[in-house]
């Protein structure tokens, strides 16, 4: 009995493999099983489900709406496109700020001398291992209205003798931008510096002892090496910002709903589990399909193993 | 007791490629390891000699056939229930064990009281020289400090064979060639049936009792180093072990020993030694070492004997390396320097004419392949 | 030596960018001690000990004096609970994926067997999906099963199955195995399998070679990935959020909470009370390792 157990190597592999894949079917596939089924179902009065097949979620959230308000029996409300469009232009903002912010600060940390680059990546690091909803919730201080950055700017336009109205800076869009890079920046930050560590010194002094300046060496032997940190980061960020609602939440208020605040809502105040799955189900395709031609062009940058 | 120490009987081992097919690392092996014998497995990568080790050892299983150690067949038995024992090639000490955890490793799974593997350990560590070195880690030894550690670790568990994968390949050569004579004596000293794989010809002659020569996942040929190398048995053991002249051609007449062929690039009648025997019309190629190879200024023998032109020379320090032109054969003389002389004419250079000598004893007859 | 490093450009935005990180954190400690209740302006510093007193929305004095409100969390009787829970959440969860995650890699590396593209695949879901898609995916499963169940099997009362601190265990379990998984492959990629073939060849079996060679030698791996996991399940607020019930919050969740009512600087003091904790925790950690680099 032992003997077949030994000698059956895929057999132990199946073992060793399956509480794990107890847990990924069970509380990963079959939920979004689940939910798939759902969003063709209807509500019930009590927000539970009625089992049915029907493409009204998808047929509101394209905005065909039968409830219209000039009483027309169909209508267009682009209402939860907008919503769609609104949280795939945050990700893609919000990609390329963290970006242009982090490179620097990875590259000077890569090229610092190696006693010291630990300390330098632990600064980056402490903020994050600091609560998200703690972070987000230092932003709504320095940003609303009688706030820290009002206050700062109102006493240098005192200094200067101009006058100032406080900025309304909180519950805009610019404030979740805001929020959305400062959470998602050390996620940039470590791929890219990851893959800068990777590049070996001597491929500077190569590129020196051929003629190339700064700049060059920059464009075309830095860059091109540091790519797959900055594509793994970039999976690292899109894919949550797509999915985030406690900073549109808080930093938003009511003037900027995501994707993921609605689907927050129909969860939890409108009680519509099926709309809400519905919702989900859209986010989901949409980041897949984003993730798909993205890795497709730049690869998931796997080059850079975990660290 | 069949009275081997170790035995492959028509074995043979397939893999699966990554393209799909099907690959005999071993094919149809027989091989028989005599007790108390340093025996090398000889040929170059791919050629299945580590693949034969790692079956003797349990790491695999084989596809066909059987694999006997002291006479008992070993199917499908794991490694911890062998009475071999194995040195790496990488050594795979035990990183977080220090030297003396090593060698008493094997001890412990054998349930040996403490007093006892300290016993055991101290002397496998002064037989390879390394006493005092219990306490530190595998990190702080060199590369062949931590070959001996590989080595006692295995012997101290005293079994019937030792199995050895080309553990000297990461020495440096003067290192290497220390530990050469020095695992020989070793193995004598020991009397433990050594099976020793490697790549390269020089060590195995050195070293071994029989060299089996390995090509393709087949044995080519079985025998004592001198064995190997003055009777080659085909042309790819020739070719393989130390260097060799081959001069293709057709068989005249052959009693069994004395065998008569015509090399057409020649042009002449070579007389020369056969193992088997060879009929009229035959292919066969004739080997012969370029240390058998004699020039002078006339001509020496009666026959094998033809005029060449020197065209290359290369001055080794104990010989000197010539390449001579017979007609349009390139063929390479070595001639050993036993005169201690500045004079240039002692040597021979380029551009010189000589008469090449072959003796028939040195002109091996073997089947064109 | 690249001129590149001494680009004022690079140092300039580093500072900049460290600024940037700096700056929320800063102005959360500095709360911490405001003495305004309403905690809108910042009016000062609480200078007065004695018992407590207010005067227009400020506290003037306090027992603890400028710590006023970090006495006022020691005596929240809420939060010491969702700290409770957070950590014990933490704790089973990542010992549970770092064990199962460790036999997953182990069996995704070294084995073929027929249900291995589809696992790795399945790992890689969690990677490539919005947390919010899983979190209500969960939510539904639950919530679906339990009303089902409890109809079905008539329980009622305190034998109800609801959300609670196992289904939150189990969701923070999903989303953590497959980052130990990684983990651990890749350091099990670099692994040299002659270690475990010397220990077999010396006379260990299977279970012994694991337990005495391999798992020592993969530990750093393993340590990582458990930190990892750990780290994930601290800080995890999304999938938490929609998974858990009444008497299972969490520090994150409940921090949201207050958030949406009443904000004093007692949130404040939590914030800086949990930065000086991970910041202690990092430098010990930094010390351990460097301690052991140098053995």
């Amino acid at each position: 009995m032992l003997r077949k157990f030994r000698e059956s190597k895929s057999l132990q592999g199946t073992l060793l493999v399956a509480p794990t894949l107890l847990f990924m079917v069970g509380l990963l596939i079959i939920p979004l099983l689940l939910t798939t089924i759902i969003s063709f179902g209807r509500r019930n009065a009590d927000g539970g489900v009625i089992y049915t097949f029907t493409l009204d979620n998808y047929l509101r959230l394209g905005g065909f709406s039968t409830s219209c308000e000039n009483g027309a029996s169909a209508c267009f409300d682009p209402l939860y496109v907008n919503i769609l469009l609104r949280s795939l232009s945050l990700a893609f903002e919000t990609t390329i700020l963290v970006i242009l912010l982090a490179y620097p600060l990875s590259y000077f940390i890569a090229r610092a001398p190696s006693k010291h680059r630990n300390t330098f990546l632990f600064m980056v690091l402490v903020p994050l291992w600091t609560n998200f909803v703690i972070r987000v919730y230092a932003w709504m201080m320095i940003l609303r209205t009688q706030g820290v950055l009002n206050g700062v700017l109102g006493s240098i336009a005192g200094l200067l003798h101009i006058p100032f109205t406080p900025l309304e800076m909180l519950y805009t869009p610019g404030a979740v931008l805001v929020g959305m890079v400062y959470e998602f920046l050390p996620f940039m930050i470590l791929p890219i510096y990851t893959s800068l560590e990777k590049i070996d010194n001597s491929l500077y002094e190569a590129a020196a002892d051929l003629g190339a300046d700064a700049f060059r060496t920059f464009f075309r032997v830095t860059l091109p090496l540091s790519l797959p940190g900055v594509v793994a980061g970039t999976i690292l960020v899109f894919i949550p910002v797509m999915g985030t609602f406690i900073v549109s939440d808080i930093l938003g208020g009511r003037q900027v709903i995501l994707v993921g605040n609605l689907i927050q809502r129909q969860f939890l105040d409108a009680r519509d589990p099926t709309f809400g799955s519905a919702a989900s189900l859209i986010l989901m395709v949409m980041t897949l399909v984003v993730t798909y031609f993205y890795t497709r062009k730049f690869g998931f940058g796997e080059e850079i193993i975990v660290a | 007791m069949s009275g081997f120490a170790v035995e492959m009987r028509d074995v043979v081992k397939t893999f699966q490629t990554p393209e799909g097919g099907f690959v005999n690392a071993v094919d149809h092996v027989d091989m028989q390891i005599k007790n108390g014998e340093f025996f090398s497995l000889l040929g170059s990568s791919g050629c299945g000699k580590t693949t034969s080790l790692r079956m003797m050892a349990g790491f695999e299983w084989p596809t066909q056939g059987e694999v006997y150690i002291e006479g008992e067949p070993q199917g499908h038995k794991p490694p911890f229930q062998r009475p071999v024992n194995t040195v790496f090639q990488s050594y795979a000490l035990f990183q977080h064990m220090n030297v003396y955890q090593n060698v008493a490793f094997g001890l412990e799974m054998e349930k040996t009281p403490k007093n006892e593997i300290d016993k055991r350990v101290g002397k496998a560590l002064e037989m390879v020289k390394l006493n005092g070195m219990e306490k530190r880690s595998p990190k702080q030894l060199s590369g062949g400090q931590q070959q001996r550690v590989a080595l006692a670790r295995a012997l101290v568990k005293l079994p019937s064979v030792l199995l050895l994968d080309e553990p000297l390949g990461a020495l440096d050569l003067k290192l290497r060639k220390e530990m050469q004579l020095e695992l020989k004596s070793l193995q004598r000293e020991v009397g433990i049936t050594f099976v020793f794989v490697t790549h390269d010809q020089e060590e195995a002659l050195t070293m071994s009792d029989r060299i089996a020569v390995m090509s393709h996942g087949k044995v080519m040929q079985v025998g004592a180093p001198v064995e190997i190398y003055e009777r080659p048995n085909c042309k790819f053991v020739a070719d393989f072990i130390g260097d060799s002249n081959f001069l293709e051609g057709e068989v005249r007449s052959c009693d069994g020993e004395n065998t008569i062929s015509f090399v057409p690039r020649l042009g002449m009648e070579i007389h020369g030694m056969s193992q088997s025997k060879f009929s009229p019309g035959d292919k066969i190629v004739i080997s012969i070492r370029p240390e058998k190879m004699r020039l002078s200024e006339q001509p020496a023998l009666s026959q094998n004997c033809l005029e060449v032109k020197v065209t290359n020379s290369a001055y080794i320090g104990s010989d000197t390396r010539l390449e001579v032109l017979a007609k349009d054969v390139k063929l390479k003389v070595w001639e050993q320097n036993h005169i201690s002389t500045l004079d240039p004419r002692a040597y021979h250079q380029g551009e010189q004419k000589a008469w090449l000598s072959i003796f028939p004893d040195n002109a091996l007859v073997l089947p064109a392949e | 030596m690249n001129p590149n490093r001494r680009a004022p450009f690079v140092l300039v935005m580093t500072l900049l960018v460290y600024f940037f990180l700096y700056a929320p954190i800063l102005v959360l400690i500095t709360y911490s001690f405001n003495s305004s209740k309403t905690n809108v302006v910042f009016e000062g510093f609480i200078t007065q000990f004695g018992d407590t007193k207010l005067v227009s929305g400020n506290v003037v004095q306090s027992p603890c004096g400028p710590f006023h409100w970090f006495c006022e969390l020691a005596k929240n009787g809420e939060v010491m609970n969702a700290a409770k829970n957070t950590l014990t959440i933490a704790f089973i969860s990542t010992i549970s994926a770092t064990v199962i995650g460790t036999m997953a890699a182990l069996a995704l590396q070294r084995y073929n067997f027929k249900l291995k593209g589809f696992s790795e695949l399945a790992l890689y879901i969690p990677i490539v999906i919005p947390e919010i898609v899983m979190g209500i995916g969960i939510l539904t499963l639950f919530s679906q099963v339990f009303t089902f169940l409890n109809n079905s099997l008539g329980l009622s009362g305190d034998m109800r199955l609801a959300l609670g601190l196992g289904t939150v265990i189990v969701s923070h379990i999903t989303f953590s195995v497959p980052f130990v998984t990684l983990v651990v492959r890749a350091r099990l990629q670099g692994f040299d399998q002659s270690f475990e073939e010397a220990a077999m060849d010396l006379g260990a079996n299977e279970l012994i070679t694991f337990w005495r060679v391999t798992l020592p030698m993969l530990l750093p791996g393993v340590l990582s990935g458990a930190l990892m996991a750990f780290t994930l399940s601290l800080d995890d607020f999304v999938i938490t959020f929609f998974t858990n019930g009444p008497g299972s919050t969490t520090l994150p969740i409940y921090v949201y909470g207050l958030l949406r009512r009443i904000i004093t600087p007692q949130v404040n003091a939590l914030s800086t009370v949990w930065i000086l904790i991970v910041f202690t925790a990092v430098i010990l950690l930094q010390w351990l390792q460097n301690r052991e680099a140098k053995e």
